[in-house]
C-alpha cells in the first residue's frame, strides 16, 4: 500500500504544512514506499525535530554568546575554558544539570510544578512555527501569525505564575507576582506597537509583513521598533526589567526551587525566548529574509538579522541598571504606552493620506513615512521622557543627623 | 479525514474534562489551571473549524488574559485549598446554568449544520466571512461551499465589517458591559468612604 502510485503521482498534501517546500519533498519521497497517513506523519515529525532541536541548539549558543558577550561589556573573560572561545560551555553546563538530583520540594503541587518546564519551552517552540526563515520557508505561514505569536508567548505568564505557585516557596510567589504584573502591562505597548506594524503591511501574515518591507520598518516606524524591543525586553525579564528574578532581593524569582533537568528546561525557554523574540524583530522590522542581494541566501540575512538582534539584548542588558518594580511600571504607563499610541495615531493618518486607491503603499511613501516617524519619534521621546524622569536627591551634608526613613521611596511590592 | 477525527475528539475530552475539573477540583488554583487547558482546547477547535483568527484570540485573551486574572484573584483568596464552602444558592445556581446549557443544546440541536452546500447564499458567505481575518478572498469564499458563479455575486467584508456592521449592538453591549465591570470593580476596591 503505497501512497504514490501513478507517475505524474504528485500527491495532494492537504492540511495547513502543504505549502511548505521541505514538508511536500518528505511527503513525496516517504510516499513513494509508504501509504499517506505514514507518510504524512513522518514528513511531520522530521521537520518537528528539524525546528525543536534549532530553536534548542540556538537557545544554547545564545547563552553562551550571551556570557562571553557580558564578559566583554563588563571587562572580563567570560567562560573560555571549554573548546574554542569557550564555546563547549552550554554542553558542560547541561551536562551538569542532567546529572543533577530533580528535586521536587516538600509541599509542591507536583503536577503542577512538573507541568511548568514543559508548557515553557512549548510556549517559545510554538512561537517559532510562523517565523519566516527564508523566501517561503515557514513550517506555516498563518493569516494571523502575528496575533498567534502573541497568544502564545502569552501562555508564558501562565506557566510562571504556576511556577511561583506550585514551588511552595514565598521568594518563588514573589517573583512570580513581580513576573506576570510587569508581563500583563508590557502586553499592551507591545501589542500597540505591532498594530501600526500590522497597518503599513495591510496583513498580519509573517510572510507578507516581510514582502511589504520595501524600506524596512525599523525605518519606517522607529517609535513601533523602540517600544517593541523595551516591551519586549520587559517580557523576556532581562535586566532593566529583571525584578522578577532579582537575585540579591528574592534569590531566583519564580525558578528558586527548580533544579536538575526542569531549570535546564526552563533556562532553554528563556533563552529560546530571546532566539525567536529576535527572529520576530527581524521579522517585523528588519525585514526578515530580504537582504541585498539573492534571494536563495535569504536564510543568511535572516540569521544575521537574528544576531543582530540578540545583540542588541545584551547591549541593552548590559548597559542598564535595574529598576525597582514602580519605575518599571512607569515606564511601562507614562512612557512607552504614549509612545506606542502616537506611533499608532502617526501611522493610521499617514496610511491614509498617502495610500493609492487600491489601499497600497509604495516605497516613496514609505521614505516620505520615514522622514515624519523619525521626527515625530525623537519629538515624542524627548518629551515623555520628563515624565519618568527622577528627581535626584542631591545630598548636601546638613546640620541635622539623616532620618532612616528615605522620603519618597516607595516600598517594592508584589505590584 | 480520520486524522482531523481524532484531533476533534481528544481535544473535546480535553475541553469537557478541563470543565468538569474546574468545578470538581477542590484546590483553587488546580481549578484555574483546568480552566485555562479547557480555554486551550476550545482554541483548538477553532482551528479545526478553519477559524484561525478566532483560535488565537481565543488563547490570546482568556488563556493570556483572563485565566491569569483568575489566578491573581484565587491567590487573594483565603483557604485556597478547602475549596468553597458550600451555601444557599447552590440550587439556583443549578437551575440557572442547567437553563441555560437547555438553551445551548436546543440552539445547536436546531441549527442544520449540515446543508452548507444547500444554504442560502447569505449564510455561506457569512461563513466565509467568520473564517477569514481580512477580507475574504475567492479562495475563502469557494472553500465556504460557494459556487464560482456565486463568489461573482458576493462582495462581502471580513470579521471586522460583522463585528462593526451586522453585530454592531452586542459589540458595543458588551464593551459597555466591560467598562461596567471595571468601574465596579474600581468602586469595590476602593471602599467605602475614602
Amino acid at each position: 500500500m503505497r501512497c504514490v502510485t501513478n507517475a505524474e503521482g504528485m500527491l495532494s498534501a492537504d492540511g495547513v504544512l502543504g505549502g511548505n517546500p521541505l514538508f511536500y519533498f518528505i511527503y513525496s519521497a516517504v510516499g513513494h514506499v509508504a501509504p499517506c497517513w505514514l507518510s504524512y506523519l513522518i514528513a511531520g515529525l522530521v521537520i518537528m525535530l528539524i525546528l525543536i532541536n534549532a530553536v534548542l541548539l540556538g537557545a544554547a549558543v545564545v547563552s553562551w554568546g550571551e556570557r562571553r558577550l557580558l564578559g566583554r561589556f563588563q571587562n572580563r573573560v567570560g567562560p573560555n575554558r571549554w573548546g574554542p572561545f569557550g564555546a563547549f560551555q552550554p554542553i558542560a553546563d547541561l551536562t551538569k544539570l542532567v546529572t543533577k538530583e530533580d528535586i521536587i520540594p516538600y509541599g509542591a503541587d507536583k503536577l503542577a510544578f512538573t507541568a511548568v518546564p514543559v508548557i515553557m519551552v512549548a510556549a517559545v517552540l510554538l512561537g517559532t512555527a510562523v517565523l519566516p526563515f527564508a523566501k517561503d520557508v515557514a513550517l506555516v505561514d498563518l493569516n494571523v501569525g502575528v496575533l498567534f505569536v502573541l497568544a502564545v508567548s502569552s501562555l508564558t505568564s501562565i506557566a510562571i505564575f504556576t511556577a511561583g505557585w506550585a514551588s511552595n516557596n514565598r521568594y518563588a510567589l514573589f517573583g512570580a507576582g513581580r513576573a506576570v504584573a510587569v508581563l500583563l502591562s508590557y502586553e499592551v505597548p507591545v501589542v500597540l506597537s505591532l498594530l501600526g506594524v500590522v497597518i503599513v503591511a495591510g496583513s498580519m501574515s509573517l510572510g507578507d509583513i516581510v514582502h511589504a518591507q520595501t524600506v524596512p520598518f525599523f525605518l519606517v516606524q522607529p517609535l513601533a521598533f523602540f517600544v517593541f524591543i523595551a516591551g519586549m525586553s520587559a517580557e523576556l525579564n532581562r535586566t532593566p526589567f529583571d525584578v522578577a528574578e532579582a537575585e540579591s532581593e528574592i534569590i531566583a524569582g519564580y525558578h528558586t526551587e527548580y533544579s536538575g533537568i526542569k531549570f535546564a528546561l526552563i533556562q532553554a525557554a528563556e533563552f529560546g525566548g530571546v532566539l525567536v523574540v529576535s527572529g520576530l524583530i527581524a521579522t517585523l522590522f528588519l525585514a526578515g529574509w530580504a537582504g541585498p542581494v539573492a534571494d536563495w541566501l535569504g536564510w543568511l540575512w535572516f540569521l544575521i538579522k537574528v544576531f543582530i538582534g540578540i545583540f542588541l539584548f545584551v547591549w541593552i542588558r548590559s548597559t542598564y541598571p535595574r529598576l525597582r518594580l514602580d519605575q518599571i511600571m512607569a515606564v511601562c504607563w507614562k512612557f512607552l504606552m504614549p509612545l506606542s499610541i502616537i506611533n499608532l495615531v502617526a501611522v493610521v493618518l499617514e496610511v491614509f493620506f498617502l495610500r493609492d486607491a487600491s489601499g497600497s503603499l509604495s516605497t516613496a511613501d514609505l521614505w516620505i513615512m520615514t522622514a515624519i516617524n523619525m521626527v515625530v519619534a525623537g519629538g515624542s521621546i524627548l518629551f515623555f521622557g520628563r515624565f519618568i524622569r527622577e528627581k535626584v536627591r542631591t545630598e548636601e551634608p546638613s546640620a541635622n543627623p539623616p532620618s532612616q526613613v528615605v522620603p519618597g521611596v516607595p516600598t517594592i511590592g508584589m505590584g | 479525514m480520520w486524522f482531523e477525527h481524532l484531533v476533534f475528539w481528544v481535544l473535546s475530552v480535553v475541553a469537557i474534562a478541563g470543565a468538569l475539573g474546574v468545578v470538581l477540583v477542590r484546590d483553587l488554583f488546580r481549578a484555574a489551571l483546568m480552566l485555562a487547558t479547557a480555554f486551550v482546547a476550545v482554541g483548538g477547535l477553532f482551528v479545526l473549524m478553519n477559524a484561525e483568527f478566532l483560535a488565537v484570540v481565543q488563547i490570546l485573551i482568556y488563556v493570556g488574559a483572563i485565566a491569569v486574572l483568575f489566578i491573581f484573584a484565587v491567590m487573594l483568596t483565603r483557604d485556597v485549598q478547602q475549596g468553597n464552602a458550600p451555601n444557599r444558592l447552590q440550587i439556583p445556581a443549578a437551575v440557572i446554568s442547567a437553563l441555560v446549557l437547555a438553551a445551548m443544546i436546543a440552539t445547536a440541536v436546531s441549527t442544520d449544520w449540515t446543508t452548507l452546500a444547500g444554504a442560502g447564499l447569505e449564510a455561506k458567505a457569512q461563513l466565509a466571512q467568520t473564517q477569514a481575518v481580512g477580507i475574504p478572498d475567492a479562495t475563502d469564499l469557494t472553500s465556504a461551499g460557494l459556487t464560482p458563479a456565486e463568489v461573482e455575486s458576493v462582495s462581502s467584508g471580513g470579521l471586522a465589517d460583522l463585528l462593526i456592521g451586522n453585530f454592531v449592538l452586542p459589540f458595543e453591549a458588551v464593551s459597555l458591559l466591560l467598562l461596567g465591570a471595571a468601574i465596579g470593580g474600581l468602586a469595590l476596591a476602593r471602599g467605602r468612604g475614602r
